[in-house]
Parts: C-alpha cells; structure tokens; sequence
C-alpha cells in the first residue's frame, strides 16, 4: 500500500504555494474550487458504476419500502406504530450502497493509483476532499431524494388500505404534515451523512473493502451489541450509534420514549461524519499518497 | 521462427491440488493485514463477548433473590405454580370429577402503572384432577384437565401433553375426568357424559413414591399479547377458577378432609394472588395462579442463552468478510490473478483451493474465540447476576462448533461474492447485506411483523444462527417464540443448510465466471 511516492508530486504539494504551479492557478484563482469541484465531478460522472449505485439507492428505497408497508399492518386504534418510520425502511438498505458509492469515490483512486495524478493536478488536497465531498453527497440528495419521494408516495397510497386510517388515528403520509416532512427530509440528509461518513473513513483507510467493512460495522454493530446490554446502557448505546441515532429522524409517533430527539439524532450522525472527514482530511494532509 | 523461449520445467497442469493449496495458504498468511483481519475477528468475538454485557439481580440480593429454576423429575427447568385442594392417596386408587365451568381473570399494565383486571381466559389456564408425587415443586405428576383454549388434555411430568377431547367446557357442555393410579403407572380418561368413557394416554411416572397426594387443582399461565409482530408486548398475571362437582374418590385413599395447598406460590413467574377453594355441599371451586410446565425463555420466561455470549460474532463476521474478499479480490487488483492462472491453469481449482484455505483458516480462529467466549462468558453472564440457562455439553458443543461453521461459511460466501464481482466494496457489502442485516432485522431489532420476520429467518444466510439455539420452544406454554427471544424457525443444522446453500449457489456462480471470463 504504502508505494514509494515520487518525490516530485510531495515536494510539489509542500512548496505549492511558490511553485510555478501557483502561476497557474493563480490565473483562475477565483476558480479553484470549482475547478476541483469540475474535476470530482467529471469523474465521478464518468464511471458507471456511479448510475448502477445512484439507481441502486433509488430502487432499493423505494422497492424495501413497499414491501414494509405491504407487511404491516394495524388492526386497532392505537396500535403503536409509526407509518413514515415504516415507508422510509428502504434507507436502512439503500444506505448500504450510498456507503459503497462513497467508499469507491476516494478508494478508487489509490487502487488505481489515480490518487497520485490527482494530487499532481491539485496540490490543494484538502480541496480535493472538499470537492469531492461535495460531488457525493450532491448525487446521494439527488437519488436519496427520488427514493424518498418514491417511498412516501408508496406509503401513502399502501398503508390506509393496510389499516392506517384517520380511524385509527392515521393521517394518510403527506409532505404537508410537519413530523412527515422530517421524516422524509430528514432520511435524504441522513443518506448524504452517511455518504459523508463513509467518504472520510475511506480517505483515512484507502482500501476499499476495509473501508466499507468498517463502516458497515459502524452502523450496524451498535444496535447488535446494545441488544445484549441492560437497558441503561444500550440506551446509551443507541444514543451514540450513528445508525440508531441518526434514524431517530424518521420518527414520528412515540417521540418521548425515544433515546434522542430527531434533529439532536440527526446531529451525532453529523458528528460521527464530521469526525470521519477530519480523520480522513488529517490522513490526506499528513500522509504520502 | 519457432517460439522456443524460456519453458517452465514445472508442469502446470499437472500440478496437484495439494501444491494449489499451499500456495493459497502461503498468500493467506504472508499478507500481514490478512492476518491482523483474523486476529480483529478473534479478538472482537472474545472481547465483546466478555466485555460489556447485560446485568442482571439474580443473587445480588441473598439467597432470596437467586434465580434458581425449579427442577423437574427430568432434571429440566420448570413453573410448578397452581393451587391444589388434595387428599392422600396411599397406594391405587382413582379420582373421577365433573367440570362444569372454567372462568379466569387477566391482570394487564393499564396506563399510568396502574393494573387493569378484566375477566378472561388465557389459552392455558387450566383446572381439572392431578396426582403428584409431593407438593414440593418440581415433583412428579400426571393430571387431567380442561384448558382454556386447547380442550381436554392429559399432561405429565411438565414436558407431557396429550389432548383429549376438544372444545371449551360450560354448564351445558361438561367434561367429565378420570385419573387412574396402578403403581407407577397413570391413566388418563375423558368423557362428555360421564358414562361413555375414552381412554386419553397412560403415562410411567419412574420412582412414584406409594404414598402421593391427589385432588382438584386450578392455575393459569402469565399472559401476554401482542401488537405489530412483538414490538409492544404486554401481559400480566392470569387466574384462572374451576367449577368441579361428581368428585369420588375410588381405593386407597385416606380418609380425611380436604386441604387446600398453594404450590410454588412464591416462585411462580406470575406473582398473582395465591388463590384457594371452596366446598359447598360437594361443588369444589377451586383458584390458582401459575402454571405446571417447562419454563421458557423470552416474553413468557427469564434469562438469557449461552447464545448472548457471542454476540461478538457480528464484529467478527465483518472481518472474516473483508479478509475472505481481499483473498479474491486482491488477486485482481494487483494482476496477480494471471500469474495465478497461469501457474494453475484449472481456474476451478484454484477457486476450491482458496475456499478450502480461507474456510479452514476462519474454522480455526471461530472454533478458538467460541469456544473461548462460551465458556468463560456464561460464568461472567453469571456473576453479574444474569440468569443463563443450563445446557447439555452436547449443545454446548454444536453452538460453539455451529458458530466457527457459520464463519467458514461465510467466508467462503465472501470470497465467492469477490470472485463475481472482483470488487473489495462490492463483495464486503454484500455479505453484510444478506447475513448481518437480516439477523439485525430478525433478531435484534424486529421492526417487522412476526410473518416477514420469520420469512427472513428462514430464507436468508441468517437461518444458521440457529445453530446458536439452545431453548426447546414447547406448544403448551404460551410465548412468543421468536428469533429474538432466542427461539428459530429453522432446527439447527437446517438453518446452517440454508447458508450453506447460498454458498455453494455464490461458489458455483464464482467458479463458472471465473472460467467464462478473460482474468
């Protein structure tokens, strides 16, 4: 893994700033970032297998939902369910390929070796990261989105014929309800959280497989061990579990018996991202590439 | 020109299987984070098993608050808990009563803490004539009874259950009831008029001591509902009450009065009020709370399973994952595939002979870290006060074997899913996907009805954690035998079939590729 580098492409990034490549830049300066931006862009664009996850995360969204909703059912008023926790359960499957996206989006540039002409190209690492960063999560919103709507339409034309009517004290889903629209929201951010994770774990780690093995193994591993624990203690667990915390999100019945509040759920998944990115950001910076 | 460059003196093709093998194993173990992925998933296996873990209050607090279980005559776990109204049979003998009503009462959390009682039938409240070697919890018996959901039924010895005639008893609809002591042996009768009689079972109660007590019993189980498959639970103590009349008492029995006796009142899981009976010129009505049965685990029962302790087997799973499709994938990302290939043109072989590596190698290390964890894990379990449930060396030995298959098996999934895909994220996902993911859905947090859920538990790679099942879920106790509650679908090696189906469906997949595709 750790190849021998060039010296050229390390001197360039520590003396970029008076090298001739400063000229350069400095004829569009205003235009850096968006350069690396075009660049993350164009290469992220170019891959195929970027449309086969995006489509994935739309398809498996949507497709895991209907099949939740077709699966439920409430017999009685106040049976104690949460439809949009229900038609949203796609995202606990599609955030798996959001992670690979993620994951490829910077691991296949080491495989590859790709990251070396990068850095070449753009000394500025930590805008490569940037750009990145944003070329991701612009295209998980975008799928994440499509799902979302996907699944909340499915979900709002399934479940009142599976019992969740105003009878039983179920509003048919609807983005013009407040707890709905979190819900919804929410669950398109928490696929871009998650992607941002995944991208600054990868950058930290470089392999692919073990990249995603860890991630996987973050979201996953809290609630499975919390099960084991007394209830105080995987309370806390799924305080802290980016997954469990961040999927606080999507509720919206039962609020107060949650171990944490939607949006303040949505944040440890913030932080769990932003701690990853700098990680990942630190690594970059820091390390040969 | 003739081609007559530099010629390998070795010949490829005929190259045993043995030689492909080790030089699978030399890659394995020369790789350095191949190795640390291993020890990862030893190591996680071990320490989440023995680390943090739940707590429980069993003999925290004296003697009092030990959880032993009563014991029944075959050393099984049981609830003996109901209320008796008996005489002393001192030798052979028959007991022979009319039921003509079973009513009961429900006990369930209502809001705010308070309890709610409504008048109710759990399916297995019960009352009818027993013949019992002692009143000490936990010894022998036969009786004859009436259910509340499941008809007439002859049960013994608490893991016994014969019905007999079917349909709920009423004034108009009486069951009549028979018991008939011969030694060691116990007959059962029913009859719907009291003349035509049909024989239900005859049962051999081993050892019987001459001197038993026999008489009118009542008890009824803790009940509990469910909604939205079992995410909301609740239950509460049940009573159950019998009207008996017709009571004639036939041999040796001794003469005297009734006495009525609370058994197992205080360990009883459902902690109702003790009951008790009644003799109004012959019509007995008697009042009890608990129930005769094996004890269960999960909503219904205490405890946990030697099975908690391996809850590190996710962790290690993940890691076997990477490191079996890093052994495929690798190959491709560093060309080492046609060097591979060429140095073992059979391309079948050298797929079989990673498989063999990768799945013996995560035998290994599973079958070490289990048996490990298991062991020592069930005494930690025990001294944080958790109840943990006794098990045969015998289960003990499948679970932990069970377990370290599980991994090799999924290993080999991994590499094979490598193979097909030739990508490290793709392959490691996938294997998350199809066994982690199902087991979180199926067992740790059930987010899905009780139909789906027990869908997954059945079709997917999941299926073999019931090689970790140690419980024995039995039709007459009301519980709700779920994954979670420790409780599969599947018999243990048909659920670690299924797995192995889907490997050997990936193998296939992988091996046919490989020889379709350019390397």
């Amino acid at each position: 893994m750790s190849v021998p580098v060039p010296t050229s492409v390390s001197s360039v990034s520590s003396v970029s700033s008076v090298s001739s490549i400063d000229a350069r830049s400095t004829a569009n300066r205003t235009g850096a970032p968006a350069a690396a931006l075009r660049a993350e862009w164009t290469k992220l664009r170019t891959l195929p297998g970027t449309w086969w996850l995006l489509l994935a995360v739309v398809a498996l969204t949507a497709a895991v939902g209907v099949g939740a909703d077709a699966a439920a059912t409430c017999q009685a008023a106040g049976c104690g369910q949460d439809p949009a926790k229900i038609a949203l359960s796609g995202i606990d499957l599609s955030q798996t390929v959001v992670a690979i996206l993620a994951v490829l989006a910077i691991s296949g540039e080491y495989s590859t070796g790709m990251i070396r002409t990068t850095l070449t190209a753009m000394p500025r690492r930590l805008s490569v990261l940037g750009a990145k960063a944003v070329a991701v999560s612009a295209l998980t919103l975008a799928a994440g989105t499509a799902g979302v709507l996907a699944s909340m339409l499915a979900g709002a034309l399934i479940l009142p014929g599976r019992g969740f009517t105003p009878l039983h004290g179920y509003p048919a889903l609807s983005l013009a309800s407040g707890p709905d629209l979190r819900a919804a929201a929410g669950s398109v951010l928490y696929l871009a959280l998650i992607a941002l994770l995944a991208l600054g774990v990868a950058t930290a780690v470089r392999d692919s497989a073990v990249s995603i093995g860890l991630v996987l193994a973050l979201l996953y591993l809290f609630p499975v061990i919390a099960s084991a624990l007394n209830p105080h203690w995987s309370r806390h667990l799924e305080q802290i579990g980016p997954m469990s915390a961040g999927l606080s999100i999507q509720a919206t019945a039962g609020l107060r018996s949650l171990p944490l509040a939607p949006w303040p759920g949505l944040g440890v998944l913030a932080l769990w991202a932003a701690g990853a990115l700098l990680a990942g950001a630190a690594a970059l910076r820091l390390r040969d590439a | 020109m003739t081609n007559t460059g530099y010629r390998s003196r070795i010949q490829p093709a005929r190259g045993s299987f043995t030689q492909t093998l080790r030089a699978e194993w030399v890659k394995l173990r020369t790789v350095r984070g191949w190795v640390v992925g291993l020890l990862v998933a030893a190591l996680a296996i071990v320490a989440l098993g023995l680390g943090p873990s739940a707590q429980g209050s069993c003999g925290t607090n004296g003697a009092a608050s030990n959880c032993a279980q009563t014991l029944g005559p075959g050393g099984e776990a049981v609830t003996d808990s109901f209320y008796l109204a008996h005489q002393t049979l001192n030798g052979d003998g028959t007991i022979t009563v009319r039921v003509t009503s079973l009513t009961g009462q429900l006990s369930l959390p209502g809001r705010g803490g308070s309890t709610q009682t409504r008048s109710g039938l759990a399916p297995w409240a019960k009352a009818g004539i027993i013949i019992k070697a002692g009143t000490r919890p936990g010894s022998a018996y036969a009786a004859m009874m009436v259910t509340g959901g499941y008809g007439a039924r002859m049960q013994y010895d608490y893991t016994g259950d014969v019905p007999g005639l079917a349909g709920p008893v009423s004034a108009s609809s009486p069951r009549w009831l028979r018991l008939t002591r011969s030694g060691d042996t116990l007959t059962g009768y029913d009859s719907a008029d009291g003349t035509h009689w049909l024989k239900v079972a005859t049962v051999t109660l081993a050892g019987l001591p001459r001197t038993v007590q026999g008489g009118l019993f009542a008890t009824s189980p803790q009940y509990s509902q469910t909604s939205m498959g079992e995410l909301s639970v609740d239950g509460g103590p049940s009573q159950a009450t019998g009207a008996l009349d017709h009571v004639s008492l036939r041999g040796a029995w001794q003469p005297g009065a009734w006495t009525g006796t609370a058994i197992g009142a205080a360990d009883g899981p459902a902690a109702g009020s003790p009951g008790g009976f009644t003799d109004v010129d012959g019509v007995f009505t008697v009042t009890g709370t608990g129930d005769i049965a094996p004890s269960v685990s999960g909503a219904s029962g205490i405890g946990v399973t030697i099975a908690q302790t391996l809850i590190g087997v996710f962790a290690g799973l993940i890691a076997v994952a990477v490191v079996g499709a890093m052994f495929m994938t690798a190959e491709y990302r560093r060309g080492l595939i046609r060097v591979t290939l060429a140095a073992t043109p059979r391309r079948g072989r050298v797929l079989a002979a990673k498989a063999v590596v990768i799945a013996a190698v995560t035998f290994a290390v599973g079958l070490a870290s289990s048996a490990i964890v298991v062991t020592l894990g069930q005494r930690v379990l025990r001294s944080r006060g958790v109840y943990v449930w006794a098990v045969t060396g015998l289960a003990e030995v499948r679970v932990i074997v069970g377990t370290a298959a599980v991994l090799a098996v999924a290993a080999v999934i991994a590499l094979s899913i490598g193979a097909i895909v030739r990508r490290g994220a793709g392959a490691v996902a996938a294997v998350i996907v199809v066994i982690v993911l199902p087991y979180l859905l199926t067992v740790t947090t059930p987010l899905l009805p009780a139909g789906p859920t027990e869908w997954l538990a059945r079709v997917t790679p999941a299926a073999a954690f019931a090689v970790q099942q140690t419980l024995i879920a039995y039709p007459q106790v009301s519980n709700i035998y779920t994954p979670s509650a420790g409780y599969y679908p599947l018999a243990p090696w048909a659920g670690f079939a299924v797995l192995c189906a889907w490997a050997a469906v990936a193998l296939a997949l992988a091996v046919w590729l490989l020889h379709r595709r350019d390397a």
